[in-house]
């Protein structure tokens, strides 16, 4: 776990690099947003159970698998990129074979979706997860209401799992509702929903895999408050200045996922400086290796511009 | 629409980031600051309640503006805007009116991909009780918007986003306002009608400048309202050159060149020297994003020169 975060962080640090060199068109960074992306993958079934992400959600995209190279060629819309053939925003498309989607950039849509998902696999007896991944913003939305009334009645295999970073683009929490916890709004739908320190990996996989037995065994959907933090602006056309204070973002360092999950596994005896100084120049490799290869690569071919609006003879 | 706010104090803001963020676009820069909270309202993201919510303050003595932050994100307002406000003068037989304004940025050819890049206009243009404005330049843009403002009835006003940066135009202080319905002729020719509106007006232009060398004299029409079209000025056009090529960046069919191409064919059939054509965009959903796959599906200058050439010779 801590290796990936490592790995998921310099490559986001890379990606955020490549767009100021005016190489990656748009970047969403999930720098804060680490510990509860990785920790909720690890506990569920990454065999079966499907993945309903948002375009800040790269740790959980690293961890299911996909490559840094296959990563990265969404931001610099290269050929091959595996989600949607650089068709769509970095990090959208679908992965099937990885049970990763990511189909729209239209905040909430998926949520709904997901919760279909869910219902076609309980009507054909199978016993995956759902998981739904979208920030505080997306639980304003009437789609997110909408689709946990019908989770709860129907007792579907779903877990929402809410990363609050207390930010909607520039709206904090404040102006964007009243109730200080968003998972208390879960039991008015008929399921239960906690709150948990979204920078603590450690109380993410707990809570997630809680969820997760309970969807799995038909007890119905859950819904996870993982707080995080949103290091960098919203994305890399975003300004923060006009809306954050430096005290505040200082004071939200002090939260930094990587640090707490070091620490824990030093003080368990589990991680020596020597191996983090490993993992950290690894990481660096990996990364160089794969911004080579992407930078390298071609822009798609127009050849198959039309391909794919229907279903082809 | 700050001189409207600063003008009426029933005119508000309300919409995404509008407030201490001004607008993903800035639009709102300031806004708050001069007006304060009361009316420039950072909502919580729902686009639906935006648009039901003006529409309500509307019926019920406001001047509301609501800016849906990109129009990719306002298909859930179509209940509102489609469903609802668009028949409430008529379904209330004149008692109450909805006096808003939707705005939001469209269009491409920003890298936006498939979520931050299309044009919506047609599907507004399609409804009675709506009025659907598509500016293509600075002091267009301030005209209608002043009209849009103090209109009676909904209005939906879409800016190309590529404009914004692209297009810089002088635009007066003083206080104008430009009527919506009225289209513009924002240049005069002979041979061929060009009928346009959007950022699309900007490339149809240098096209036909670009032409005059070449002896074809393209007079470009800005229809600056897509509903309701102005029908004279463009068949006036039309009857004078003989010849019309529609050019939109949204994509073909069920589009606005099709309401265009049947207005010149029911008023100045027997003036025609050539067939009506459309260049639009292709049918694929608006639109990819690398950068290749991007110039696949915008319009161009290019592009444009040729069909013009094409129509010319014909
Ligand atoms: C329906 C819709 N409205 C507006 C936007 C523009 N937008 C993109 S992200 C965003 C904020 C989302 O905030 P949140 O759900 O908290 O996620 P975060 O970015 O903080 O992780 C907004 C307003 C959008 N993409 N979709
Ligand atoms: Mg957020």
């Amino acid at each position: 776990m801590y290796r990936q975060m490592v790995l998921v962080r310099t490559l986001d640090e890379r990606i955020w690099m490549l767009n100021r060199q005016g190489k990656a068109a748009i970047v969403a960074s999930s720098q804060g947003h680490e510990a509860g992306q990785i920790g909720s993958v690890w506990a569920l079934d990454r065999s079966k159970d499907q993945f309903y992400i948002y375009y800040r959600d790269l740790a959980v995209m690293l961890t299911l698998g996909m490559t840094p190279v296959e990563i990265m060629s969404g931001f610099l819309a290269k050929e091959g990129e595996p989600l949607s053939g650089a068709r769509q925003f970095p990090t959208h498309g679908a992965y099937p074979e990885l049970g990763l989607v990511n189909l729209s950039n239209v905040v909430g849509t998926h949520i709904p979706q997901a919760v279909g998902v869910a219902l076609a696999a309980k009507m054909r007896g199978e016993d995956s997860v759902v998981i739904a991944y979208f920030g505080d913003g997306a639980s304003s939305v009437g789609d997110c209401h909408e689709a946990m009334n019908f989770a709860a009645i129907h007792k579907l295999p779903v877990v929402f799992f809410c990363e609050n970073n207390r930010y909607a683009i520039s709206v904090p929490l404040s102006k964007q509702m009243m109730v200080d916890s968003i998972a208390a709004r879960a039991e008015g739908y008929g399921m239960p929903g906690i709150e948990i320190d979204g920078c603590d990996i450690i109380a993410v996989y707990e809570a997630t895999a809680a969820a997760a037995s309970r969807a799995r065994s038909g007890g119905g959907p859950s819904f996870i408050e993982a707080q995080v933090e949103r290091y960098l602006p919203h994305t890399s056309d975003d300004d923060d200045t006009r809306y954050r204070s430096k005290e505040e973002l200082e004071e939200a360092r002090k939260r930094d996922p990587l640090i707490i999950l070091s620490a824990q596994l030093k003080e368990s005896g589990l991680l020596t400086d020597e191996i983090e100084a490993r993992f950290a120049s690894e990481a660096r490799d990996i990364v160089d290796e794969a911004t080579d290869v992407v930078e390298s690569a071609p822009y798609p071919s127009v050849e198959r511009f039309y391909a794919n609006v229907y279903a082809e003879e | 629409m700050r001189e409207e706010m600063r003008r009426d104090d029933r005119v508000f803001v309300m919409g995404e980031d509008i407030g201490a963020r001004g607008g993903v676009f800035l639009a709102t820069e300031g806004f708050l600051q001069e007006f304060g909270e009361r009316r420039v309202i950072d909502t919580p993201l729902a686009e639906s309640s935006i648009a039901a919510i003006a529409l309500g303050a509307a019926m019920h003595g406001m001047r509301p503006i609501a800016e849906i932050e990109f129009a990719d994100f306002i298909w859930p307002t179509i209940n509102q805007m489609v469903g609802e406000a668009a028949r409430v003068r008529y379904g209330t037989n004149g008692k109450m009116s909805v006096p808003m304004v939707l705005r939001a940025p469209q269009g491409g050819g920003v890298r936006g991909a498939l979520y931050h890049s299309q044009s919506v206009e047609a599907f507004f243009a399609h409804t009675p009780g709506l009025k659907v404005v598509t500016p293509a330049t600075p002091y267009d843009a301030k005209g209608l918007l002043k009209s849009a403002i103090r209109d009676e009835d909904p209005v939906v006003f879409l800016e190309h986003k590529r404009t914004y940066r692209l297009v810089r135009g002088y635009v007066p202080d003083e206080e104008y306002t430009i009527p919506i319905g009225r289209a513009d002729v924002k240049l005069e020719g002979q041979d061929l009608s060009v009928v346009t509106y959007g950022l699309m007006l900007h490339h149809c232009i240098e096209a036909a400048r670009a032409l005059e060398s070449e002896g074809i004299s393209v007079e470009v029409v800005d229809l600056r309202t897509v509903r309701p079209i102005d029908r004279e000025t463009v068949i006036e056009s039309v009857r004078k050159t003989g010849k019309a090529l529609i050019v939109h960046e949204d994509t073909k069919a069920g589009g606005i060149g099709a309401e265009v191409a049947g207005i010149i064919g029911e008023d100045a059939f027997e003036y025609l020297d050539g067939p009506v054509t459309r260049l639009a965009g292709p049918e694929v959903p608006p639109m990819p994003f690398a950068p290749t796959l991007e110039a696949e599906f915008m319009l161009s200058t290019d592009k444009i020169s040729a069909a013009i050439r094409r129509l010319a010779a014909y």
